[in-house]
């Protein structure tokens, strides 16, 4: 199972506890997580990425294995550990404004 | 018995305050949508229930919110309340989405405005700055966003589509954002003319259409702007505000980034009315529900210092249609104060006497059920006010 975290404030949004587990098969990517993530909870359409372009919204970010995914290729493999459920895909709302 | 709702829109969400006609007591209802900016919120004339909210955030876009009881429930419009009682129910969302118009059979779409260094750049959406239900059909409402635009929904705030005639007018690759963004800020609705619409745009200035949105000109001769190189420009000008009584639709009012305006032939000219305001920067003007040159402004400092002159707050009216104003204080604060009260913030309603409502950027909210010549505070302590509606309710 795959595990996404969302931030609160999208949690609210699409009536969301804890964490989104998705089943899928093929090569995990950005892309085809977020299109899961999207089509499992269709309000959050427009609120990760652009309604039209599907390019990240600028303050939100992907962290996973410890690592910074936001500025990686959408269709770029994502890792093992994450596919797998080890480790969750965080999708965050970045620290700004305070 | 009469009684009101104020809607209060916040930068860290929506509160909703409630009074029975003598306007003494107050409840407040909220944070609703807790910690998302929530840019406007206005009810429907025809069915004073069904309200629409913007709720916008900088990091996760626009969502659109609808009540249908008057602001106790909320859903996304599209989404029936049954559809989220079940563990597999969700909001679906389709009312967020806002994309411009570009196809060529609306005419002209034009794709890129100028910028802060003269360049031009593609129109990009941000957020919904006002939501004006029709004053015919609650199912049909206007939304201004920026970048600027007109946008409509005629299936309850369901499905939205952009009036691309607006930004097809030639003057579109002129139009520049002021310093809050390039935002469509007012929308007035004719009630004796439903083909004839004015709008506000920061910094563009004033538009009309009177073919239902199919054609606009802009409508802003008279207005003056040192702030831009052709000070008497055909657009550019950054309007604040617009305000109409529905009694006398062709007398605009209007506060501009300085000056207060007033026209006579529904915008197609303008001159000044500022008369004895200690500033004429401000952002908000309103008009009495039964007065129609009886109007209501703010004064600001200036454009630099977002606060009340010599640090006092006082509304100011004139009871001429402009020009001879008198100071508005008791109840006020009259030192030490220096909050801001934004566009959307100030609101009357249509009870004898009429009540004038506004909000601060100190999150105090203000009413005077007198037409201003006393004021309390609702409340003292909300988030920052974006936007302040006064509903009558019968």
């Amino acid at each position: 199972m795959i595990r996404v975290i969302l931030p609160p404030n999208l949690r609210t949004l699409a009536h969301v506890d804890g964490e989104v587990g998705l089943e899928l098969n093929g090569t995990l990517t950005q892309r085809s997580l977020l299109d899961a993530v999207e089509a499992k909870h269709p309000m959050l359409r427009g609120t990760m990425r652009d309604h039209v372009t599907q390019v990240r919204r600028p303050m939100v970010r992907f962290f996973a294995c410890g690592e910074d995914l936001s500025h990686g290729s959408p269709d770029a493999p994502l890792p093992d550990a994450i596919a797998n459920g080890a480790e969750p895909f965080m999708i965050i709302g970045a620290i700004a404004g305070g | 018995m009469s009684s009101i709702r104020v809607l209060v829109g916040t930068r860290k969400g929506a509160f909703i305050l409630t009074s029975d006609g003598a306007r003494k007591r107050w409840k407040v209802s909220g944070p609703h949508f807790a910690g998302w900016e929530i840019y406007h919120m206005k009810g429907s004339s025809v069915d004073p229930d069904r309200i629409y909210a913007s709720q916008t955030s900088a990091w996760f876009g626009q969502i659109i919110q609808r009540s249908d009881d008057g602001g106790k429930t909320w859903n996304p419009p599209g989404t029936k309340p049954e559809e989220l009682m079940t563990p597999e129910g969700m909001p679906k969302g389709e009312s967020n989405m806002f994309v411009y118009d570009a196809s060529p059979e609306t005419g002209k779409p034009l794709m890129t405005h100028q910028w802060y260094d003269g360049t031009q750049r593609p129109w990009e959406f941000k957020r919904v700055w006002h939501l004006e239900p029709s004053l015919h059909d609650p199912d049909h409402v206007y939304a201004g966003v920026e970048d600027a635009a007109l946008f409509q929904s005629k299936d309850g705030g369901k499905s939205w589509h952009e009036l691309a005639g607006l930004r097809g007018n030639d003057t579109g690759p002129k139009w520049q954002p002021g310093a809050g963004g390039m935002c469509l800020h007012t929308i007035l609705l004719d009630p004796n003319n439903p083909e004839r619409i004015s709008i506000a745009i920061s910094a563009a200035g004033a538009f009309r259409t009177d073919d239902g949105g199919k054609t606009w000109k802009p409508i802003n001769r008279g207005l003056h702007s040192q702030y831009i190189p052709d000070p008497n420009a055909e657009v550019g000008h950054c309007v604040h505000r617009i305000a109409m009584h529905p009694s006398r639709t062709d007398t605009l009012f209007m506060q501009k980034h300085w000056d207060v305006m007033r026209s006579h032939d529904a915008g197609d000219s303008w001159h000044e009315v500022s008369g004895n305001l200690p500033s004429d920067f401000g952002f908000p003007i309103d008009v009495h529900a039964h007065e129609p040159e009886t109007i209501y402004v703010l004064p600001i400092k200036s454009d630099s210092e977002h606060y009340p002159p010599s640090g006092r707050l006082r509304v100011y009216r004139s009871r001429t249609g402009g020009n001879d104003w008198e100071g508005l204080t008791k109840g006020l604060p009259q030192r030490n104060c220096y909050v801001n009260v934004l566009r959307d913030a100030m609101s009357v309603d249509s009870l004898d006497p009429c009540g004038v409502y506004f909000g601060t950027t100190g999150g105090q909210v203000y009413a005077s059920a007198d037409a201003g010549d006393k004021w309390k505070p609702i409340v003292r302590d909300l988030p920052a006010v974006l936007s302040v509606e006064a509903q009558t309710l019968s």
